[in-house]
């Protein structure tokens, strides 16, 4: 296990489940933006493409107790990567700032190792050549690469935006490592209608999810195997908090803020 | 035209005729036929047409190339036993087990340039080389070892009656022979790494818990797991195919004090793989898996991933062919022997199959859910490819090369 590379600027996203209404809009942005191919068998849930996906959670009792959320899972974007160590060509790693975990389309050779590795089911193969209906070519994002078949794609927190919000600060000569709370967010975000979403810099205290990750009924995914994700949850329902990460009978620590910020 | 191919035998033996040889390749190559179809429909259509999913990133091809290449093993640990620690004997067996390792490295190369997704990029494992993964260490090892085996094979092929009257390679296979002990060395010392590289691919990957290992250094224990079962399996599956030989052809290759002693090493490997792999488990169970949040009971589900897996691969194809294998009086009997081998041979390849597969089967989420996976007639055609490439080659040596020292003696009078 190879140590959490440290970097000034950690972008990172909260995501309220109590506010998650579940309507897949941050599944459509992201679609869209990132120019994710319609699938010929969209049915065939084992072979789609879905940078972003939403998970249907209940408390597992009967009506009248009966819960449900909903848990939209874009890539954790890991402190401590389990893709990165693994990738044979380094197709895929944790080195620039901002934390992102990028992924080099063309280098990697599909070996899906990365796959392997990922508990959380970011990291998708392109078992297909995308083929986009015609007309749709005129409304691809023109600065998001289209990806041939055979190799592993994933969510990059729209990366591209970001490269964009750098330049404007550039050109307004404004300084391009201190963006402002809404100068870059990803598709998801923008496109979220009730607010689940918030997307900044967790190392920022000008930003809205420096305080939102350590809130009280924030929570990690697989927090116990170290991944450090850099995608925080929030609940104030204990039940969703638990179900966030393995919890065997005798756990006492229930999510909350006793999380290690890594 | 029949009369000259008797000329190719070697000297002294019989075979069988042309034609029956002929048709004998001919239904083998039927296979080799339908796994190429499927390999160039695979190659034009992408691995979208196999069975693998979403979940299952490896599946068949990946527990094919594991099990082929630890029970190819035989090659390179008889190789250190023959020349390195010098158990004479095991001059009769040598050639087989090279051969063995010959197909298993080259056939396993194969299926691996059909499983990635960008085959035209296999090269970028050297050209941008990751020096963290273990699958780095696998490509390079694997390559090299399989040139090391080549090396090997070769004065095998020169030393074929017609060849070896040509004197350069009379000479370079007089030569090669003389160094061969430092082809063992360099071959034991490259398997050896890259059985524990493929180990190790599983054990670091700390994320998933069925298959991460706690470990020495950056060795997880799946590292030094896999040597161990591979050089326990392949020793019996040179045994095995031996046996087979013998079985189909109706002569004698080896005695059975050789292959007796074949099966002996494996058992005594496969205790002492046994007793650490005991001790992993139990490990692994009551500390690793707690920690991570799991129990044993959640590794395992159903009747695809059940607990007999564990039950089938530590007892019945490990603890009962280790008996069989390591009692003299049970080792005497034949049908024992070659179970305690059959055994012992599976108990490997279930072992690669649950690190490859349930590893990917068990929902790390807490609202995921199991899935199954079922290799589809892409995967099996061309593996069966493989085995069948492997039935050509063997068939190939055994007809036109001088591959068992002690054939001739041992068949004198049939």
């Amino acid at each position: 296990m190879s140590a959490v590379k440290e970097f000034t600027i950690r972008w990172g996203m909260v995501i309220d489940i109590d506010k998650c209404t579940g309507c897949g809009a941050c599944m459509v942005a992201c679609q869209t933006e990132n120019n994710i191919a319609p699938q010929p068998e969209a049915s065939n849930k084992l072979r789609s493409l879905n940078w972003m996906l939403i998970y249907e959670l209940n408390n597992k009792k009967s009506y009248p107790d009966h819960d449900m959320a909903y848990l939209p899972r874009p890539c954790q974007q890991c402190g401590n990567p389990p893709c990165v160590s693994v990738c044979p060509v380094i197709a895929t790693d944790k080195n620039e700032e901002g934390g992102i975990v990028s992924q080099i389309y063309p280098r990697c050779i599909g070996c899906r190792y990365c796959v392997a590795a990922c508990p959380y089911h970011v990291r998708y193969f392109g078992w297909f050549d995308p083929v986009f209906p015609e007309g749709m070519t005129k409304v691809l994002t023109p600065h998001t690469s289209v990806r041939p078949r055979g190799v592993v794609e994933k969510c990059t927190f729209c990366h591209h935006r970001w490269n964009y919000a750098k330049e404007k600060a550039i050109f307004d000569g404004k300084n391009p490592k201190d963006l402002p709370e809404d100068a870059y967010i990803p598709a998801c975000v923008e496109g979220c209608p009730s607010g689940a979403m918030t997307f900044g810099d967790l190392n920022n205290p000008k930003h809205k999810v420096y305080e939102l990750s350590r809130s009280k009924n924030a929570f990690r995914l697989l927090e116990k195997l170290h991944t450090q994700t850099q995608v925080y949850y929030m609940s104030r329902r204990e039940w969703v908090r638990k179900q966030g990460d393995n919890y065997l009978a005798n756990d006492k620590v229930i999510g909350g803020a006793n999380h290690a910020h890594g | 035209m029949l009369t000259a191919e008797k000329n190719w035998y070697p000297e002294g033996v019989k075979r069988c005729s042309l034609s029956q040889f002929l048709v004998w390749l001919g239904c083998i190559s039927l296979f080799v036929l339908f796994g190429l179809l499927a390999a160039l429909v695979i190659l034009f259509n992408g691995i979208g047409v196999t069975g693998l999913d979403n979940y299952y990133g490896f599946g068949l091809w990946i527990t094919f190339d594991l099990a082929v290449i630890a029970l190819g093993a035989g090659a390179f640990f008889t190789g250190l036993l023959r020349y390195i620690i010098k158990i004479d004997d095991l001059k009769n067996i040598i050639n087989l087990s090279v051969i063995k390792g010959f197909c298993c490295y080259s056939g396993a190369m194969l299926i691996l340039t059909l499983d990635i997704g960008q085959p035209l990029r296999a090269w970028f494992g050297y050209w941008h080389p990751n020096v963290h993964s273990m699958l780095t260490e696998v490509i390079f090892c694997i390559t090299c070892y399989l040139t090391v085996l080549i090396i090997e094979y070769i004065p095998l092929i020169f030393e074929q009656k017609q060849l070896n009257k040509i004197p350069f390679l009379h000479h370079m296979a007089h030569n090669l022979h003389l160094v061969m002990p430092l082809f063992a060395g360099l071959g034991a010392f490259l398997s050896t790494f890259h059985q524990g590289s493929l180990g190790g691919m599983y054990g670091v990957m700390f994320a998933r818990p069925f298959a991460f290992r706690e470990g020495f250094f950056i060795w997880p224990w799946t590292f030094f797991l896999f040597v161990l079962s591979a050089i326990a399996s392949g020793p019996c599956m040179t045994v095995l195919i031996c046996g087979f030989m013998e079985k189909i052809t109706g002569r004698k290759f080896t005695t059975y004090r050789i292959k007796s002693l074949m099966a002996k090493i494996g058992g005594a490997m496969l205790v002492i793989y046994l007793l650490f792999k005991l001790l992993d488990t139990w490990f692994w169970a009551t500390d690793t898996l707690p920690r991570m949040g799991f129990t044993f009971d959640q590794m395992y589900h159903g009747l695809a991933y059940g607990k007999w897996l564990i039950f089938s691969e530590l007892g019945l194809c490990g603890v009962l062919p280790a008996i069989l294998l390591m009692v003299p009086a049970f080792r005497m009997k034949p049908s024992l022997m070659y179970t305690g081998c059959i055994l012992n041979a599976l108990g490997v390849v279930i072992n690669r199959y649950v690190f490859t597969v349930q590893t990917l089967a068990i929902p790390v989420l807490p609202f995921d859910k199991w899935t199954v996976y079922y290799p589809n007639w892409a995967e099996w055609l061309t593996s069966l490819m493989i085995v069948a490439y492997a039935f050509i080659v063997f068939s190939l040596s055994y007809r036109y090369l001088p591959i068992f020292p002690q054939e001739v003696p041992l068949n004198r009078g049939k």
